[in-house]
């Protein structure tokens, strides 16, 4: 929805002017941010306002991005009222100066006259028992520290569970992870840690680090050098939308072809090509179809859960052909003949597996693997995310993908790679887990009853997790029991209330359950405390994007209310667990809680992040991350550097564009390893309502809406085109159940039932469906299964359900546009 | 109004020792273009367009408004549909510049939407502009129509919501 919003104030030429990364998807966009005093304006004639540009006539296309959602007010803890204008950074050679549909919109999430603004948690507020209350910090993080020290005395770690994420952006970033991470695993230590959409606490990308390689291994430029890009189970343009924009489809059009003649001169080089593997026609997949042709676009359609047969046969054929790299697999690798062994696999049965002639799969191995008319082997770049992450059965597709990268040595060459996509940005930077792997399945336990304490940060598994239906009831009942006892306790001391809840969670399966975030979400209301965040603009943080480039986002505003950085609320927590302790005499737990004396994000990055070279420390900065200072990166701009650094050399810091270069891999002996991965059908509990439920409901995003809508969902433009989550259906199974573009729907399965607004869609295959995933009206994990892998990594993607039509909604059907989002 | 100390000190003491109120005496004048100012919305041209009855079902036509810099289109979609104009409340106009990047859009009659050619983004002039999908951040603007019975004739009299490269509608 538009406002009518017909005029905008400019920045005085005078604004001031501060770097800000776009927090919502791991592209990691650089923007500049210029906030300038409310009463104040720049002119139309360039020299009068900051961006330069002569608003005096019609700005040419392509030369400036400027909306009425990129600006607003913001008023400090000052009370001087401020307009801020957020506008892509063209110098930035990430994005090139293009905004997403999510990144253009970061004025918008501000704290100030924004639509989200009233919605955002600004003080501490504690459930009574029949009512929230705003609190002070200290209360709260007393009261927690009261419960979590009764637990820890009486249970140990294992009782204190936490869900928390591991972002980089949208609020997190490397100090983000290592104020949670040093208070879950280092003071508390804790295993029972579920990780931000997980119901464990695992990688999404073992097999690949298993075999040798760090999930994101190439550079954005490699999409533009690259002979052909894969992108297995994603959907770019939607999703790591200004990656695709600004680095593929340059080299599909064949723009990048003098690029690539001079880095390759001897090569045989031209137009780029994509290989999508999608059993869905994705918005991604349209675009390419628009600016490619059948000899550069290539869509395999698989059947859902059929990677691993796919990507075998592929393995299997092109060692047929002689195409493998035999002289890097002697040299470079481990494990070879194992696995061509293990993954043996016809291009006749895969097609029968995975519906997919075998004309198509030919040609996708001739594309990617065959010599070039110079005899040089294609540099091929393999990207992959959720369709197979959290697929049928990830590590098991993931290691069959990873051997094809291995056997045609395409991994640390310019072109080339064996990356996942992404969703967020990274900025890991936590003490070792100390569970074992696979580590506790979370839910299961929280199921089950165990557990005592649950502290959820930056996440949401309301909305995103498996099993949903079962899981929230057993939130709900259990933090009930809690709350009823805290409403008897009203009136006592933080030490008798503590008593009463800790009573009520060890002796009746009570959980207490504290939330920190930027929103009250439906997580956090059902528990019991909640502190505020603050999100970027508010706090400094860094943050990597997915060729590893960190950057600083600076702070120009001021976080709302009694709001603050992640990892200063870990350490106010520490510190208060540290008192009490202290208080009690129990020195040795004390000193677990020592170490958190930060007053700022600064501090927590130096304690951490640059710290990886002499403490035990995952850090995907590595032991050069003490090169990386504040200071640095404030110099390095929006292009920041990618990571590992090498060096610091004259007033620079050096990165690293790709990994593995040197071919020296991250396993003990530097060689590469192969897996055996032979196909082995479906996960059983999917395969169970596979055979009982008639539609298969795949589910992903849309570019409109980010993660679990948390900002979104305040946000009429939004919300108004997805009022409820979008469910894709074929119109003949529409026809077939009855259902109009908008009509409500419901899911249903053995696990449970969902809602969805029906979405007529022809470029959906009968038999399947497509359902938002995340959203906050209407939650697909509703009716997935408790299926994991080896490690815990769920098979979001493996529902089977049936569909019911419960009417329509005449205000979706007005307002709602139900015309195709595939570019055609 | 500035005030000086003098005055201030003056003011003050007048409220010594009461509760009451100190009323200004404002000496403001009224500005050169105080009659924009007391307005609301832009200033925009009333133009007309065209005759109704002169448009195909589901084809473009192109006009400029509020200035000739601005690219539009009017379309009869052959419906009736919110903020629609005309006998049959189905004639609804926008301008055709991407809010993303200022790229001329056009109206695919067949898939019934604007569509830009640089990065994708699709709009319905069916619910009022709304984005289908793509990389801008607002609805396409919209033009808004009069419609005279009497004379069959199309005025645009608005525009909602800003023109892609300008900072107001009106130059």
């Amino acid at each position: 929805m538009s406002h009518g919003t017909d005029r905008i104030a400019l920045p005085p030429a005078d604004a001031e002017k501060t770097n800000l990364v776009c927090h919502f998807c791991i592209v990691g966009c650089g923007y500049h941010v210029y906030k300038w005093p409310a009463n104040r304006e720049g002119g139309r004639a360039p020299g009068d306002n900051a961006l330069g540009v002569d608003f005096r006539r019609q700005v040419p296309p392509m030369q400036l991005t400027m909306t009425s959602a990129m600006t607003t007010r913001i008023r400090d803890r000052d009370g001087q009222d401020y307009r801020v204008m957020i506008l892509p950074d063209d110098d930035c050679v990430v994005n090139d100066g293009l905004s997403s549909t999510r990144g253009g919109q970061l004025a918008n999430v501000l704290y100030g006259d924004t639509p989200v603004a009233s919605h955002r948690l600004r003080y501490p507020r504690l459930n009574t028992g029949d009512d929230w209350v705003d609190t002070t910090r200290e209360h709260a993080a007393d009261l927690y520290a009261a419960i979590t020290q009764r637990v820890l005395d009486s249970e140990g770690p294992d009782g204190v569970m936490f869900n928390c994420s591991d972002h980089g952006g949208a609020g997190g970033g490397f100090e983000f992870t290592w104020g949670t991470g040093k208070l879950m695993f280092q003071a508390i230590g804790t295993k029972m840690a579920r990780i931000h959409n997980r119901p464990a606490y695992n990688s999404e990308c073992h097999a690949s680090r298993d075999m040798g390689m760090y999930e994101l291994n190439s550079a954005y430029e490699d999409a533009e050098l690259a002979d052909v890009i894969w992108s297995i189970g994603n959907n770019p343009y939607e999703n790591q939308t200004n990656y695709f924009l600004a680095h593929w489809v340059p080299n599909l059009r064949g723009q990048t072809r003098s690029k690539k003649q001079e880095r390759f001169a001897d090569e045989t080089v031209g137009r780029g090509r994509v290989i999508f593997v999608d059993p869905r026609r994705t918005p991604s997949v349209a675009v390419c179809d628009q600016i490619g042709d059948a000899d550069n676009v290539l869509h395999l359609q698989i059947n859902p859960g059929t990677d691993t047969a796919l990507f075998n046969a592929i393995f299997t054929y092109v060692i047929d052909q002689g195409w493998h790299n035999e002289s890097f697999i002697a040299d470079h690798t481990s494990g070879f003949e194992e696995a061509r062994e293990a993954n043996r696999m016809s291009l006749e049965e895969a097609s029968q597996i995975t519906g997919v002639s075998v004309e198509a799969i030919r040609r996708a191995a001739e594309w990617s693997y065959k010599p070039k008319d110079s005899g040089h082997s294609p540099r091929t770049l393999h990207h992959y995310e959720k369709g197979i992450i959290w697929g049928n059965d990830n590590y098991r597709i993931q290691a069959s993908l990873v051997d094809i990268v291995l056997a045609t040595g395409n991994v640390g060459r310019e072109g080339t790679g064996i990356s996942r996509m992404g969703g967020h940005q990274e900025g890991y930077t936590r003490p070792p887990y100390p569970g074992p792997r696979p580590a506790p399945y979370i839910d299961q336990e929280i199921i089950k009853g165990n557990g005592q304490i649950l502290t959820v940060w930056g996440c949401n598994a309301f909305q995103t997790t498996c099993n949903a239906e079962q899981y929230k009831e057993a939130i709900h009942r259990r933090a009930g029991i809690v709350q009823q006892a805290m409403a008897k306790a009203r009136g006592g001391s933080v030490d008798s209330m503590a008593d009463a809840v800790h009573e009520a969670t060890q002796r009746d399966g009570g959980l207490f359950i504290a939330a920190v975030d930027l929103y009250p979400t439906a997580f956090a209301r059902a528990g019991h405390l909640m502190l505020p965040a603050a999100h970027p603009g508010e706090i400094e943080l860094t943050a990597m994007n997915g060729e590893r480039r960190i950057r600083l986002s600076e702070r120009f505003m001021d976080p709302p209310g009694e709001a603050e950085a992640d990892s200063l609320i870990a350490a106010r927590l520490a510190n208060a667990l540290r008192r009490r302790y202290q208080e009690a005499g129990n020195e040795e737990m004390a000193e677990r809680f020592a170490g958190f004396d930060w007053e700022s994000q600064e501090d927590a990055f130096n304690d951490g992040f640059r710290m990886a070279h002499e403490k035990e420390i995952d850090s995907q900065g590595g032991e050069t991350g003490r090169l990386v200072t504040y200071q640095r990166l404030r110099e390095a701009g929006n292009n920041g550097v990618q990571l590992p650094v090498q060096e610091y050399r004259d007033g620079e810091l050096v990165g690293t564009p790709r990994l593995y270069s040197d071919h020296n891999f991250d396993t003990d002996d530097g060689r590469a390893r192969f897996q055996p991965a032979p196909w082995n059908g479906f996960l059983s509990p999917v395969a169970k309502q596979k055979e009982k439920y008639p539609l298969w409901v795949n589910n992903g995003r849309t570019n409109h809406i980010w993660q679990s809508a948390y900002h979104d969902q305040h946000i009429d433009y939004r919300t108004g085109r997805f009022p409820m989550a979008p469910l894709e259906i074929n119109p003949e199974d529409a026809e077939a159940y009855g259902i109009a573009n908008g009509d409500v729907v419901e899911l249903f399965n053995d696990y449970g039932s969902t809602m969805a607004m029906a979405y007529r869609t022809p470029e959906i295959k009968t038999g399947q469906l497509f359902m938002m995933f995340g959203y906050f009206n209407g939650m697909v994990g509703e009716v997935t299964t408790e299926a994991v892998d080896e490690n815990v990594v769920p098979y979001y993607k493996g529902a089977w359900a049936d569909i019911r039509r419960i009417g329509s909604m005449e205000e979706y059907q007005r307002s709602v546009s139900f015309r195709s989002r595939r570019y055609t | 109004m500035k005030l000086s100390r003098r005055n201030f000190l003056k003011l003050s003491g007048s409220a010594a020792g009461s509760a009451s109120v100190v009323g200004w005496a404002g000496t403001a004048v009224a500005q050169p273009d105080g009659e924009a100012a007391g307005r609301a919305t832009l200033d925009y041209p009333r133009e007309e367009i065209g005759r109704a009855g002169d448009l195909t079902t589901g084809e473009a036509v192109s006009f400029t408004y509020p200035d000739g810099s601005s690219p539009c289109a009017v379309i009869k979609t052959g419906e009736p549909v919110p903020g629609g104009a005309g006998p049959d409340g189905d004639i609804v106009a926008y301008s055709v510049l991407c809010t993303h990047m200022g790229c001329p859009v056009s109206y695919d009659r067949q898939a019934g939407v604007f569509k830009c050619p640089c990065h994708f983004s699709i709009f319905d002039p069916h619910r009022l502009g709304q984005q289908v999908s793509g990389q801008a951040t607002v609805d396409l603007p919209r033009i808004e129509l009069e419609y005279n019975e009497s004379t069959d004739t199309l005025t645009a009299v608005s525009v909602l919501g800003l023109i892609a490269g300008r900072q107001a509608n009106v130059l």
